[in-house]
């Protein structure tokens, strides 16, 4: 799958899976969202109590085995772990939060504006805006210092982790909580997103498809290779919804979604400066931690954490639209991004890091 | 020839890495990578910088060198 060709297939490939999995049952423009999805998780593991929003989502799980698994017969899994693995965890936490505030990591945004939603636009000019300021820091110098080689038996953890949720979600013990009314009772059946979670699992892998790294290589590098695979999800999933009815253009009435402008910005403006800090948006770290990356590992335990919080704290928003709490969370979070950014970046702080 | 390590750097580190260093040397430099990620990635950015690439295998690294 060399050159473009792969990445557009890729991107091709989730548009058409995620109008499908709409069709066959998952809530409202969320054929795929990383965020939802592991906020779901979070929830079914009793992490937060939101009982419209717990389902342990085959999607996850599918897309993580995929990558595992496609990377261990191409000869490219590697166990790699200690770059800064409790920022990572932070970061992990906070992008959870903004993509909360806003209702949707960056792939469900690209999924809603798909569909017409409008406050996705809005989100869309955020998460430019985000990533704009990432890039300022790492034309600073930022980064958050090298990876190493870790024992092999570190990076199969997570894929384990994996099997052990699908077991959990098949045997549905007593301690799992399953939604029964709310996004959380939407799915579509499981083996049908267990394999859509595979497919786009093996493809991500492959083409390294990220919805950050697309508008983040054309601001340093002027590359449009990722930028593909974002815009043929877009173009993919547009006809899809259109030809089944789905497509419905405006701001009010769209299925999970709010129409506050500001917060949706500031929302999807946290997830894009935090996934710039992090390398690659949720997807991107899921399909990393499949792969034996252990700090990616560690990022989307952040964001296990960081969902419970969001839901605990009443942080995450309704369709009302954004919450009190929510918007002071998104406050303090750019402070600490800006934190966090300042001091990593070498060109800054010229005493060694 | 000037030589970058960029292993262990996740991406974009490997391409920042190097766009800086032909910054200063933009006669070439050898840049060295461990994974199969980042060695198609700087790959890519030296193609598209009109640089030519040579790429040799050093135990489980690549190196890359670029020139003009």
């Amino acid at each position: 799958m060399k050159g473009k060709k792969g990445i557009i297939l890729a991107g091709v490939a989730v548009g058409l899976i995620s109008v499908i999995l709409g069709y066959y049952g998952n809530p409202g423009n969320m054929g795929y969202c990383i965020a939802c999805f592991l906020r779901d998780i979070a929830g079914a593991l009793g992490l937060h109590r939101a009982g419209v929003v717990q389902y342990i989502r085959p999607e996850i799980i599918g897309l993580v085995l995929g990558a595992f698994l496609i990377s261990l017969k191409n000869k490219e899994f590697e166990s790699r772990g200690g770059s800064a693995p409790f920022m990572r965890f932070m970061l992990g936490m906070v992008v959870m939060i903004g993509a909360l505030v806003f209702l949707g990591c960056p792939l469900r945004m690209v999924l809603r504006i798909s569909a017409g939603d409008l406050n996705a636009i809005v989100g869309l000019a955020g998460f430019l805006a985000g990533i704009l300021v990432g890039v300022r820091f790492l034309n600073k110098g930022f980064n958050l210092k090298r990876n190493y080689k870790m024992p092999k038996i570190e990076g199969y953890i997570f894929p384990a982790v994996n099997v052990g949720w699908f077991i959990l979600l098949v045997t549905a013990p007593a301690f799992i909580f399953f939604s029964e009314s709310g996004p959380g009772s939407q799915a579509a059946p499981i083996l049908m997103s267990l394999a859509a979670g595979l497919i786009v699992g093996v493809l991500a892998q492959k083409t390294r498809l990220c919805m950050v790294g697309g508008s983040r290589d054309m601001m340093l590098f002027k590359d449009n290779y990722l930028l593909l695979g974002f815009v043929s999800i877009i173009v993919v999933s547009f006809i899809g919804n259109i030809s089944l009815g789905f497509f419905n253009l405006g701001f009010e009435g769209q299925p999970v979604a709010h129409t506050d402008g500001l917060w949706n910005f500031l929302g999807m403006a946290v997830v894009g400066w935090g996934s710039v800090l992090l390398g690659g948006c949720p997807l991107r770290q899921l399909i990393l931690s499949g792969e034996g990356n252990t700090d990616s590992v560690v990022s989307v335990m952040g964001m296990i954490v960081g969902a419970a919080i969001a839901h605990n704290f009443g942080l995450a928003s309704s369709p009302a639209g954004a919450t009190l709490n929510g918007q002071i969370a998104v406050i303090i979070i750019f402070v600490f991004l800006g934190i966090v950014s300042y001091f990593n970046s070498e060109d800054l702080v010229k005493t060694k890091i | 020839m000037n030589k970058i390590d960029t292993r262990g750097m996740s991406c974009p580190q490997p391409v920042l890495m190097t766009k800086k260093a032909l910054d200063k040397h933009p006669e070439g430099v050898a840049i060295i990578v461990d994974n199969n990620t980042a060695k198609r990635n700087v790959e890519r950015f030296l193609k598209s910088s009109g640089y030519t690439t040579k790429i040799t295998e050093d135990g489980e690294d690549f190196i890359l060198e670029a020139k003009k």
